[in-house]
């Protein structure tokens, strides 16, 4: 879903106001928060409720955290190296980013591995499944979210990425910077409420 | 501005090219980006399925009408549900409710009318090209059709379609064991919305983005028509809320499928329990509810966004408090969201929190009530013109005042104790919402056909089919409102089988013959509009004598809408009958600069603004020639 408006073909220049593709992404992004305030509020409504599983939250949730952080400082290093086109650096920080971005997905792996051999499962008291849910819907648009990088990857790779057609490189920019910050969103509210 | 102008040209003139190939037939009528195109696509897809989802409802009314009747003449149809007696099966009867309120209110009510006029209207009324994204909008529609197909298989599987409500609340729709409805039937359902979802979100994000983006030059927001505000609000209230029917379909497919328990606390079925623990039924019903009220105005906004510029047109007088109803309608749009629970009241929610929602609901009434009386002193004293989209309009206001009035009763945490899951509430939301949305789709398309089709429908035949159906569902629904207060509950498959309760047989029957007459007369409506896509006499370009943009297009658009330049507005749309005006109606292409003798003071101040703008235009064009 997060690719739609990728492949639209380029809609008008408007001087005045945003770019349509890029508001569109703004409106999706609208829509992805609405999903995960659903889930948030399930689990505080569910959680008040009581019958409640105490369990330790997985220590890899850290690790991915810094990881995913430390790929939003390499991203907005591309998106800067791309404004001031000192393209070689944009391909460096764009490889970097979706590497980082990889090793995000393998680490929320891990953590559900974790899960596991804490015997706490997918099934079962939803306590624990709220956990799978949150990880594994955010890794979903995660993932969206690397194709999208590699995508980028390629078109740096062909020079494509300079200061005179920044549009993709603001959209990725701004989706990878969304997707971080969700899952950091999403990190504490755990933190708090597990 | 002017060099998006000069850019869209180009464009237009690319379109102009394609012409000249000849646009293949899959190009042209399936694959269509064109939003004109689409909006057929999804008129004549949600015709099909009011057309099922009405006949569906006759079935079931035929069962309550005449519970001893034997329906063995539909074993053709409806085969094996059946019986060998010739009585309708009672699990099937609920997959009809379940299948009539999900088609209706999603399939035709949701696709059928946002998705038509939506796409139609938004960008000939703001004046652009086409939809901000041609894709996206083609891919909307192609979700929406794959969740029909998915939907449409559903009702003919073996196990039937999914019966357990349209609201499908677990634990009876998350258990197959529950009913043999909560099978196949479900998980089609389930899969069936995700796309309809998708096709929604895909829309709704399409229709924002052209508007906020793609307006002409001098339409501002303050100058948009009603229609395009009421559009807009919807596309909103379905980007907020839709995603949040997806969350509680989700955790419902988890809890269906892969064996969670977000639903489902501990439950024995035959004295066996289920592995489920510690979930809550309860917590389905808040989350779907935050989508599930909103529906009900993403259903019904864009009807009285039609209805408001059908009336202010036919009326011959600008509309009533024009900013009264934009307002009233984002206060429609934000209440929207904080009234869910009044779907709650007798779910064991806090009666403390029932009175917070109580509160809230009822300020709805006011927004509300402020509509009903702009609509009626427009028509105050107007001009009034009684085509076939007037009288619907109309219609629309009469239903939607006296099923508005039986909300304030039922936004009562009190009264809501008696009246819950009854025919009261039966009869409220099919006056206010199924009704009154209805008449409003019927309304559009009897005013917007002649620009759809560059025909005209006739007349006549509209007469008799809107005095039938006007009549036809008052007859439906106002005797259900007594069932209700007399406490017979919804969904029930028969009331006959105790003395107790058969107290209301007769009426029963006659509003299953009102219902089925009004469903036969909506064939009328059918033919006069198959008929006059082809035969129909020709339209002129602006038959209604309308002020909007889209009557500036040539009498069947093509790619790209206008041939040449796109029209600049000047006006808000509302001139009709001007004081000293020539004619009785000022199209929002004219400049005050050219109607010296109706302007007010102030707008005299305007004609400044308008000389400053075409200045600044040809030093902006100069300076793209460079």
């Amino acid at each position: 879903m997060a690719e739609n408006y990728k492949l639209v073909d380029a809609p008008v220049e408007q001087p005045l106001s945003m770019h349509p593709k890029k508001f569109a992404l703004w409106l999706f992004i609208v829509t992805v928060v609405m999903i995960f305030a659903a889930f948030t509020s399930a689990h505080i409504v569910r959680q008040a409720d009581g019958d409640w599983l105490i369990y330790d939250l997985p220590s890899m949730l850290w690790y991915t955290s810094g990881i995913i952080i430390l790929s939003s400082v390499f991203m907005q290093w591309a998106y800067i190296a791309a404004k001031k086109d000192k393209l070689e650096q944009v391909k460096l920080a764009l490889g970097i980013t979706t590497i980082l971005g990889i090793l995000f997905l393998f680490g929320q792996l891990k953590a559900w591995e974790q899960m596991v051999d804490a015997n706490v499962y997918f099934t079962g008291n939803p306590a624990g499944s709220f956990l799978y849910i949150f990880t594994g819907i955010h890794a979903l648009h995660l993932i969206s979210g690397v194709i999208y990088l590699i995508y980028m990857l390629i078109s740096s790779l062909r020079n494509k990425v300079h200061s005179e057609n920044m549009l993709n490189m603001e959209m990725s920019s701004t989706w990878w910077h969304f997707l971080g910050g969700l899952w950091i969103y999403l990190f504490i509210f755990l933190l708090l409420n597990h | 501005m002017a060099t998006a102008e000069a850019h869209i040209d180009v464009h237009a003139h690319d379109d102009h090219h394609d012409d000249h190939h000849e646009q293949s037939f899959i190009s042209k009528y399936i694959f269509s980006m064109d939003h004109k195109m689409i909006a057929k696509q999804y008129l004549i897809t949600g015709i099909i399925w009011a057309i099922i989802g009405a006949a569906l409802s006759a079935i079931f009314r035929l069962q309550l009408g005449f519970p001893e009747a034997d329906l063995g003449w539909l074993r053709p149809i409806l085969g094996k549900w059946i019986s060998a007696e010739g009585a309708l099966d009672p699990e099937f009867y609920l997959a009809l409710v379940t299948m009539h309120g999900t088609i209706m209110v999603f399939f035709v009510l949701t696709a059928g009318l946002s998705g038509t006029f939506s796409n139609f209207l938004i960008p000939l009324q703001i004046g652009a090209r086409d939809m901000a994204s041609g894709f996206m909008n083609m891919l909307s529609y192609w979700f929406f059709f794959i969740a029909s197909v998915i939907m449409l298989i559903s009702l003919f599987i073996e196990t039937g379609p999914a019966s357990g409500g349209w609201v499908v609340y677990p634990p009876l729709s998350a258990l197959p064991q529950a009913m043999s409805g909560s099978g196949l039937g479900m998980t089609m359902w389930l899969v069936a919305m995700v796309f309809f979802i998708a096709s929604s979100l895909l829309g709704g994000i399409n229709y924002v983005s052209t508007v906020i983006n793609l307006r002409t030059k001098g339409m501002t927001f303050s100058r948009l028509p009603l229609t395009i505000w009421a559009f807009f609000l919807t596309a909103v209230i379905g980007i907020l809320s839709f995603p949040v029917l997806f969350a509680a379909a989700l955790l419902l497919v988890f809890d269906r499928s892969f064996g969670t328990s977000f639903y489902l606390s501990e439950i024995y079925i035959q004295g066996e329990a289920l592995p489920n623990v510690g979930g809550s039924p309860i917590l389905y019903q808040h989350l779907f509810w935050f989508l599930g009220h909103p529906e009900v105005y993403i259903v019904l906004l864009p009807a009285l966004g039609i209805t408001s510029e059908i009336i202010a047109t036919n009326s011959r007088k600008p509309i009533f408090g024009y900013k009264a109803m934009i307002i009233s309608m984002m206060g429609i749009t934000f209440l929207s969201f904080i009234v869910w629970a009044h779907h709650m009241f007798v779910s064991g929610l806090n009666p403390f929190l029932g009175s917070i929602f109580m509160f809230l609901t009822l300020i709805i009434a006011v927004p509300s009530a402020v509509k009903v009386f702009n609509y009626l002193t427009t028509l105050w004293k107007g001009n009034i013109i009684f085509t076939p989209a007037m009288l619907f309009s109309i219609g629309l206001v009469s239903v939607f005042i006296s099923g508005g009035i039986t909300g304030i009763f039922l936004g009562n945490s009190a009264i809501d104790i008696q009246l819950h899951d009854t025919y009261f509430v039966v009869a409220h939301f099919h006056l206010v919402m199924g009704a009154a949305s209805s008449f409003g789709l019927l309304a559009g398309v009897y005013h917007w056909f002649p620009k759809m089709f560059g025909r005209m429908m006739d007349t006549k035949l509209g007469y008799i089919h809107f005095w039938l159906t006007f009549i036809g569902i008052y007859s439906v629904f106002f005797p259900m409102h007594y069932i209700g207060i007399a406490g017979f509950p919804r969904r029930y498959y028969s009331f006959t089988n105790f003395d107790a309760f058969s107290g209301f047989t007769d009426l029963n029957m006659f509003i299953s013959i009102a219902a089925i007459a009004t469903f036969i007369g909506q064939f009328i409506f059918l033919f006069n509009f198959f008929y006059s896509i082809f035969r129909g006499r020709k339209a002129p370009a602006n038959p209604w004598n309308s002020t909007t943009l889209e009557w500036t297009t040539p009498r069947v658009p093509g790619h790209g809408n206008w041939p040449g330049e796109i029209p600049k507005v000047y006006r808000w749309p509302y001139d009709y009958s001007k004081p000293g005006a020539e004619e009785d109606f000022i199209p929002q292409t004219v400049p005050f600069s050219q109607t010296m003798e109706s302007n007010l003071p102030h707008e005299n101040d305007e004609i400044a603004l308008e000389k400053e703008m075409e200045a600044e235009e040809i030093v902006v064009v100069d300076a793209n020639k460079h």
